[in-house]
């Protein structure tokens, strides 16, 4: 197996967080990955991307070519738009539906979402609303993991298995919690597969 | 052996932990900062006596790093490119003197700019003062090959340049780790004059250096991290350097068609190099960087052998390698299914909601509108996002400290107001020698120095001057009466104008201390509190 996946959003949603929890399943499933980062001056307000690749064999590159990214998590609607060169043509887009926006010319978000019908293959979710349904809005990262785990190539159990990891230190009910976002998100996905 | 997840400045740094280092010196500067960070975070550090705090500059740690070898211990260097400019005098003459105890020096460079001003090749340090390069091309490779850079120092008797560029610095993979090898015991230099650059004992010393280059070259040869893979079509021979050696392989899923010479140690393999140019009826060079390789290969006159590059256009001359600008020049053509849509916008980075800096410039911009031609000049850090809207409030940045001496420059020019935006942490790295120079000439500047008690932009590392910059200035020699701190905060707006009105009316060297802490550091430390 392989999957090229490309996290972005704003500089300050955290999508380094979910980044951990997919690492933590690949590495303890023995899997081979890869991913960069962004860190300096762009984490202030900007733009940020992370390419994470897994395989069941060794990776070469840091970098996703374009067109051959199998996935893209989005924190963001319009920063989901901005990689989609890197998308091949079964890829899916799996994103957040609430904009972010920090600069004054931001589009109309309507203009965004009429962008994102237009893929073939995309999971549009509110991930803030449903961490809050769930118990707590700081969830809504593993909700948006949650939202992306049937595309991961990982099974469900060890992406679980790694939320227990990530989160453990700091204790059982927030571990349930994530748990309960993380399955949350993936019912989404479901119903709109 | 155990497997670990890490970034690559993480490989870096636990490879320097197991190779036994007494002290990583450096200043942070991305992409090398998480090298200091993980050492300072390790356990390694919390139980054996290892130096892990922040210098002043890049100068000031390659020196501290130059004395720890002296003693016969093993340090650490670490500064993004651009400080290797800050530490070349002292980085250049401890190619001069050779070392003691094994002495890395790591320069991350950072092609595409993604967090600097320019993308010069550290690689032209090395060679400018005869001191080899490691250069790796994954994780793995960063992690063995500091371990055996410091073997090599020890051996051959020289500082080590370890270059990576942003991708591999900021890339996590598995690494697997080695047995941990001991701190070296306290030793002295045999040959009492090898650190005394006398003019006398240093033309001894260059003979001795210059007859060590054949030594190193061939190291270079039998290098186990330079390697020459064999292929069937040789119409073309590729060299790749460091992680340009995984954008080749990417797009060949590992298996080449044409010879291929992995180099990441320096001086060049001349040997390996004649060989893959004898066998192929053209040679390409894939580096991260400058075209150095491939101008050494080609010479002055490029006459001989075929060399494709960054030099001829084959490669795009400015911005890092991708899988996709080396599969395009291999008749890979990249192809996109999905184009982006013309709603996307640019987003740059800005300064954070409630930072000190933003209360700093709209108190500034309100002021210097009163003036019919003001000039500010910037500096390095968060507050360079001053440039862009929508404060639009300085005029320039170019290099560590530059503000001050700008400004200096400017009102020596007869030019009024001549105003330096400084952070506290560049102004102690490299400010304090201008402010002098001002102080010395009472030159017309008003230097305001926005305080936000750390590093920020690079994260929130120790600033050297914490709790000191008022008797820093007023030590060089500042008139303390015009040395005003002043709270950057909205309801303080017409208090703060007052004040710099006052100071850039004062004809004279002011200096203005805007100080609150940095929010992302106050939000930090109170998050640990929890």
């Amino acid at each position: 197996m392989k999957t090229d996946i490309i996290l972005s959003g704003v500089g300050g949603q955290g999508i380094l967080s979910i980044a951990a929890v997919i690492g933590e399943a690949a590495v303890s499933n023995n899997l081979y990955m890869k991913q960069a980062e962004v860190h300096g001056m762009s984490q202030r307000g900007g733009d940020v991307q992370s390419n994470l690749r897994i395989s069941d064999s060794p990776i070469a590159s840091d970098l996703i070519p374009l067109g051959k990214a199998d996935l893209i998590i989005s924190l963001e609607p319009m920063e989901a738009l901005r990689y989609l060169p890197y998308l091949s043509k079964q890829g899916w887009l799996v994103t957040n539906s609430v904009p972010f926006i920090n600069i004054s010319n931001y589009p109309a978000p309507e203009q965004v979402m009429a962008e994102i019908d237009k893929l073939p293959r995309k999971i549009v979710l509110d991930v803030e609303k449903i961490a809050k349904e769930v118990g707590s809005a700081r969830t809504a990262n593993i909700v948006m993991l949650g939202a992306s785990s049937p595309f991961l190539g990982i099974d469900y159990a060890q992406i679980e298995a790694g939320v227990r990891y990530i989160f453990g230190k700091k204790g059982d009910a927030i571990v349930s919690l994530n748990l309960k976002a993380l399955e949350a998100g993936r019912k989404v996905a479901e119903t709109l597969m | 052996m155990s497997k670990h997840l890490f970034l690559g400045d993480e490989a870096i740094a636990q490879g320097a932990l197991d190779a036994g280092i007494s002290g990583v010196y450096a200043y942070p500067g991305t992409p090398s900062t998480e090298i200091t960070e993980y050492i300072q975070a390790s356990t390694e550090a919390a139980e054996s006596p290892i130096h892990t705090r922040w210098a002043t500059n890049e100068k000031t740690a390659m020196e501290a790093a130059l004395g720890m070898s002296y003693v016969g211990k093993r340090a650490l260097v670490c500064m993004k490119h651009v400080g290797m400019n800050v530490a070349a005098d002292a980085f250049i003459n401890a190619g001069m003197t050779g070392v003691n105890g094994g002495l890395v020096v790591v320069a991350a460079d950072d092609p595409s700019m993604h967090s600097s001003q320019n993308e010069q090749d550290s690689r032209f340090y090395a060679d400018f003062a005869f001191i080899p390069v490691f250069e790796p091309s994954n994780q793995q490779e960063a992690y063995d090959m500091v371990r055996k850079a410091f073997d090599f120092s020890e051996q051959f008797n020289v500082p080590v340049l370890f270059r990576v560029t942003t991708r591999l610095a900021h890339s996590r993979a598995g690494v697997e780790t080695a047995p941990k090898k001991g701190q070296n015991n306290l030793s002295y230099p045999e040959n009492s004059a090898q650190f005394i650059l006398l003019p006398a004992n240093a033309r001894r010393r260059f003979k001795t250096i210059l007859s060590g280059i054949p030594a190193l070259s061939e190291a270079s040869e039998k290098s186990e991290f330079n390697v020459y893979k064999e292929g069937s079509d040789k119409s073309l021979g590729i060299i790749a350097c460091g992680i340009a050696y995984n954008y080749l392989m990417e797009n060949f899923a590992g298996d080449c068609r044409y010879p291929v010479l992995k180099i990441s140690q320096y001086p060049l393999p001349e040997k390996l190099i004649a060989r893959i140019a004898d066998e192929c009826d053209a040679v390409l060079v894939l580096e991260e960087g400058y075209p150095f390789v491939e101008a050494k290969i080609k010479g002055l006159l490029g006459r001989g052998i075929v060399v494709k590059g960054k030099l001829d256009g084959t490669l795009q001359r400015d911005g890092e390698l991708t899988p996709d600008s080396v599969g395009a020049v291999l008749g890979f053509a990249p192809k996109s299914e999905y184009a982006m849509p013309d709603v996307v916008q640019m987003r740059p980075p800005a300064l954070c909601q409630g930072c000190g800096h933003r209360d700093m410039y709209d108190a500034l911009n309100n002021v210097l509108r009163e003036y019919e031609n003001p000039r500010v000049f910037g500096d390095i850090g968060c507050y360079t996002l001053g440039a862009l809207p929508p404060f639009r409030a300085i005029h320039s940045c170019v290099d560590m400290g530059a503000s001050v001496t700008m400004a200096k420059g400017a009102a020596d020019g007869g030019h009024f107001p001549a105003v330096a935006v400084i952070g506290d942490s560049t102004f102690t790295h490299s400010g304090i020698t201008g402010l002098l120079d001002c102080v010395n000439e009472n030159a017309n500047v008003t230097i305001v120095i926005s305080d936000n008690e750390t590093t920020a932009m690079t994260g929130g590392q120790d600033s050297a001057g914490t709790g000191k910059i008022e008797a820093i200035c007023a030590g060089v020699g500042v008139d303390p009466a015009h040395i005003r701190v002043l709270e950057p905060l909205k309801k303080n707006m017409e208090s703060m104008m007052d004040t710099i009105r006052e100071e850039i009316n004062y004809k004279g060297v002011s200096v203005l201390i805007p100080r609150r802490e940095c929010i992302q550091t106050l939000s930090r430390k109170k998050r640990s509190k929890k």
